[in-house]
């Protein structure tokens, strides 16, 4: 038959099953493919925090967002157009983020008696007029795939386990997409498994030919691919993102790279990316625990080396009198800090920022270090390599703020040329040019001290946690050195702002009615909402800060232009409270603290709020 | 089951001459800093064992490092002319294994003390020993806290009466050779402060142990703990209570000798050699033997007679394994002789990638 192909501008597609139904798979591979035909794009997986939920119940729902387009996109997208439920659970737990008139396409096998009771449906939202409003399309997946693989010879188990590839060729199907860089991904999967091969190719043609033969289907879609900035593109999520970037600062600074860490949700991907690159020299060293893990990095960078600890909130808080430590040894050292919900263990597959304040204030003593925050996935790579930057040239360890949303979200990146990566230049002292004494604690006109590392003949030098005499570096009682060197520490580190970049406006003028100001994650909802809003005739504009400690130097002037500065944040109001602290400005505060991101429509409603009350 | 102790020897160590140090003496390493211990501490005749030892191993100065941890014993570094981080407190092994990872051709030793290095940093010590960097740990063991101003600690005996437990401590505490073996440590050994010759041979065989090596040095603490150890460490005391073992030798002990310690199969009992025992009678010392070390090291607890047993001193325990280090290089190696040394480019780049014109 003939179907009639509809255009379209932004489509949002969710997948949502059993966490054993291959969901996140099937999100992956539609997501470069989506990439391969040119949108641009935003995805985010969620899934259980239990590695094994009970089968078919809700908190066993795993599921893969993507939000794909012609024009830019900014978020994985607040709703969706289409949802593909592989189970009653799946479309329970979804439903109410799917638009009216959307499209539900629902595995009628994952809607029998024992998935209905799980799932805690009274009776069957199939037959009942629950689904009104929605275009539904029944379609009983498990028998289609299983008929499809009637002549391969396996058991009926391992049959089903296709039934995601099933799916996935009928979205591409109704995408009008071809498949055929799913079919060479199964192929080098299984090379070593023939009739595994077999069944996910089979399964996948015949899910785009059910498409094609059934008649239920009255419309295809079609979107044009995005006009994005000409160039050479790849997909990327945030953690390898981080890991490449500490790859590509330890190459340009001749460093070996030394990740000591502690598994832990959402970052330990970082270690399973750098552990893959041994072949670059890179030393990982899976610790005892994060104290042990950030110590071991500590001992990496004081024998001379580019040491590197990464973590998420509980992790931070365990670290922090090591981080003291590197702050009181001036040594530099990156400490990665993948964000997720707390307070203790919270909701570690879900997202927050909540992290803020602990990674500005969280240690005993006055204990300044610079912070730097990743807002989208493949900024991670220039917030893992600015923070390297930082780190050696200022003798210092740094903070870098992801977070679960960014950690597993994708999206396209027109990635760089190694050559033009800046250079990184160490504090490195290699040879001794008198007799003098050599003073560790000498500092040159940005309040750097030089890094002398074990093995350098002339330099036997001992450091530590005690106060440190200024030059010298001897253990020091004396209450004025004290005060100096406090001074002198947090000095160092504002010194810093000399060498970031300005703060730029993202979107709008530099001057007008509603600044919205944000940080991290927020960075594509601010960005959809302000742009919506720019082009509805408000005077509104957007910024988002990388460089949290120190400021740039214009940040004061920049949001002085402002009538209102809103500041919205998945957590309950942090960096809202040291813009106030350090500017005295009345920032208005928007927190959503739901273990979600923040939608642009919720957003937009707020900064209309604001702008409507400036007079 | 057959345990199997490792059975490949180290050749006999030689003990390093100063020559070969550049005619370094004692006096190049000392740092000048003033040292800050009580007057009559244990920690400096540690120390000037220390001084005298390094000259005499064949590394170089600049290839020497000291970390320690907190605690009275953890100011050890700053009394060196090496390099040296007095770090925080329990971690010097987790800061250590950092830098032996990244800087295998450094020598590195690492000072604690029975809080610092079994109760705070219990943890990192096991693991320390478990993967077997080739470093040096000294542990002070005064059976006290000291910095702290004289709270009980993890190795004091039950029922120690401290400002914190005024009717007595109620733990039981931990035997450190005992921890060590049991976190499969490769080299275990005890000496004390005031013996001087035995403390130098014993950190001459930790330098020379290619692992992880756990020296327990009986440390006096003149001020909250004196005389913990006097049992074994003065003259009148020591030839009765301390057993110096070495490999290859029987157990003698005593004033004149006229003590050993025999196996009746896995039970040791002390006799004396006037009762007719021959020197072939009695329990020869096999530091390889991880069984007999293990009872060795855990010798009184398992004393069922009304004997004393004496208290071992020596290399108790000695294997050779793998260390972290150098298999970690190895993989390097393996990945680099695998994929080639990594390109940069092709790894920002990724395996797909497209090109909007
Ligand atoms: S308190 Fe005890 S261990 Fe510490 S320095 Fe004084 S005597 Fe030595």
């Amino acid at each position: 038959m003939n179907n009639v192909i509809e255009e379209k501008q932004n489509v949002v597609v969710k997948f949502a099953g059993d966490s054993g139904d291959g969901m996140q798979l099937v999100g992956t591979q539609f997501t470069n493919n989506t990439a391969a035909v040119g949108h641009d794009l935003g995805t985010f997986p969620d899934f259980p925090a239990e590695i094994r939920a009970p089968q078919g119940t809700l908190p066993g729902v795993s599921g893969f967002q993507i939000h794909f387009g012609s024009t830019s996109v900014y978020t994985p997208g607040d709703s969706c157009d289409v949802l593909v439920a592989m189970n009653a659970a799946a479309l329970k737990s979804n439903l109410q983020n799917v638009q009216k008139g959307g499209i539900l396409i629902l595995n009628t096998s994952g809607f029998d008696t024992r998935n209905l009771k799980l799932s805690g449906y009274e009776t069957n939202p199939l037959n009942e007029g629950e689904l009104t409003g929605y275009l539904v399309y029944k379609i009983d997946i498990t028998k289609l795939t299983r008929e499809a693989l009637l002549d391969v010879e396996m058991g009926v188990r391992d049959k089903d386990r296709s039934k995601n590839m099933f799916v996935l060729g009928f979205i591409y199907w109704l995408y009008n997409r071809k498949p055929e860089n799913t079919i060479q991904f199964i192929e080098q999967k299984f090379k070593s498994k023939p009739e595994v091969k077999e069944a996910n190719i089979k399964a996948l043609k015949a899910g785009y030919n059910y498409g094609d033969i059934t008649e239920a289907f009255s419309s295809r879609f079609k979107v044009k691919p995005a006009k994005m900035a000409p160039g050479t593109y790849r997909g990327i999520t945030g953690n390898p993102a981080l890991a490449l970037g500490l790859i590509a600062a330890a190459q340009k600074s001749g460093l070996q790279l030394f990740y000591g860490t502690y598994p832990i949700t959402p970052a330990s991907d970082v270690l399973h990316e750098l552990a893959r690159h041994k072949n670059f020299g890179i030393k990982t060293f899976q610790a005892e625990d994060e104290i042990a893990a950030v110590c071991s990095a500590v001992g990496a960078a004081f024998g001379g080396n580019l040491g590197v600890t990464g973590t998420s909130g509980p992790g931070l808080a365990l670290k922090a009198e090591a981080m003291g430590l590197a702050v009181m040894l001036e040594l530099p050292l990156v400490i990665l800090n993948v964000q997720r919900a707390g307070p203790s263990t919270g909701l570690p597959t879900k997202t927050e920022q909540s992290d803020l304040l602990q990674a500005y204030y969280g240690r005993n003593g006055e204990c300044p270090m610079p912070i730097i925050a990743s807002s989208t996935p493949s900024s991670c790579f220039d917030a893992a390599f600015q923070a390297v930057k930082i780190a050696i040239e200022h003798m210092t360890p740094v903070i870098v703020l992801s977070d679960g949303y960014i950690a597993n979200g994708a999206e396209p990146w027109k990635f760089p040329k190694s050559a033009d990566l800046g250079e990184i230049n160490t504090k490195k002292v290699t040879s001794k040019e008198n007799e003098e004494k050599f003073m560790p604690y000498l500092r040159d006109e940005n309040l750097v001290r030089q890094w002398a590392v074990p093995g350098t003949e002339g330099f036997e030098h001992r450091i530590g946690g005690l106060e440190k005499d200024d030059i010298t570096g001897n253990v020091s009682y004396d209450p004025d050195n004290h005060q100096k060197m406090v001074k002198i520490r947090e000095a160092k580190i504002e010194k810093i702002a000399d060498f970031i970049p300005e703060q730029n406006v993202d979107s709008g003028k530099e001057k007008g009615k509603v600044l919205v100001l944000g940080w991290g994650s927020t960075f594509g909802a601010i960005k959809s909402a302000v742009v919506d809003l720019l082009s509805e005739g408000y005077e509104v504009a957007h910024a988002h800060v990388t460089y949290i400690k120190p400021f740039p130097k214009n940040l004061g002037k920049l949001m002085s232009q402002f009538d209102k500065v809103l500041i919205p944040e998945i957590n309950n109001g942090q960096l809202v409270r040291l813009i106030r602290d350090r500017y005295l400005i009345d920032a208005v505060p928007y927190n959503k603290i739901k273990g979600t991101p923040i939608t642009k429509l919720e957003l937009k409603e707020k900064i209309l709020e604001v702008y409507s009350e400036i007079g | 089951m057959k345990i199997k102790a490792p059975v490949k020897r180290p050749a006999k160590p030689s003990s390093g001459q100063g020559q070969e140090n550049g005619g370094l003496t004692s006096k190049n390493f000392v740092s000048g800093q003033e040292v800050r211990w009580c007057p009559g501490c244990g920690d400096y005749s540690i120390l000037k064992q220390m001084q005298t030892v390094l000259p005499q191993i064949g590394v170089d100065k600049k290839d020497i490092v000291f970390i320690s941890g907190i605690g009275c014993s953890s100011r050890f570094p700053y009394y060196l002319d090496t390099y040296g981080m007095h770090s925080i407190h329990g971690r010097a092994p987790a800061i250590a294994s950092g830098l032996k990872a990244t800087r295998p051709e450094l020598s590195v030793w690492i000072v604690t003390g029975d809080g610092d290095g079994l109760s705070i940093g219990g943890n990192h010590m096991a693991h320390a020993l478990r993967r077997n960097f080739d470093v040096n740990i000294m542990l002070f063991n005064n059976e006290i806290y000291g910095l702290t101003k004289g709270q009980y600690s993890p190795t004091s005996k039950m029922d120690t009466i401290t400002k914190s437990t005024p009717l007595g401590s109620l733990d039981h505490p931990f035997n450190p050779a005992a921890f060590a073996m049991g976190a499969d440590g490769t080299f275990i050994a005890r000496s004390m402060d005031r013996d001087p010759k035995h403390l130098q041979a014993m950190l001459k065989r930790s330098h020379e142990h290619k692992g992880t090596s756990f020296l327990e040095i009986y440390q006096n603490c003149n001020i909250f703990n004196d005389g913990a150890f006097f049992d074994f460490s003065e003259k009148d005391r020591k030839m009765h209570n301390a057993l110096f073992v070495e490999h290859g030798n029987p157990m003698v002990f005593g004033m004149e000798n006229e003590l050993g310690v025999r196996l009746d199969g896995t039970k040791p009992e002390v006799v004396k050699l006037s009762d007719g025992y021959a020197l072939d009678d009695l329990w020869i010392h096999d530091e390889y033997d991880a069984i007999k070390s293990n009872i060795l090291i855990r010798m009184e607890s398992l004393n069922t007679t009304d004997q004393d047993v004496p208290r071992p001193f020596g290399v108790l325990f000695s294997a050779q394994r793998s260390n972290y280090e150098v298999l970690l290089e190895q993989q390097i190696d393996f990945a680099i002789g695998q994929k080639g040394k990594g390109d940069l480019d092709a790894l920002i780049a990724g395996n797909e990638t497209w090109v909007i014109e």
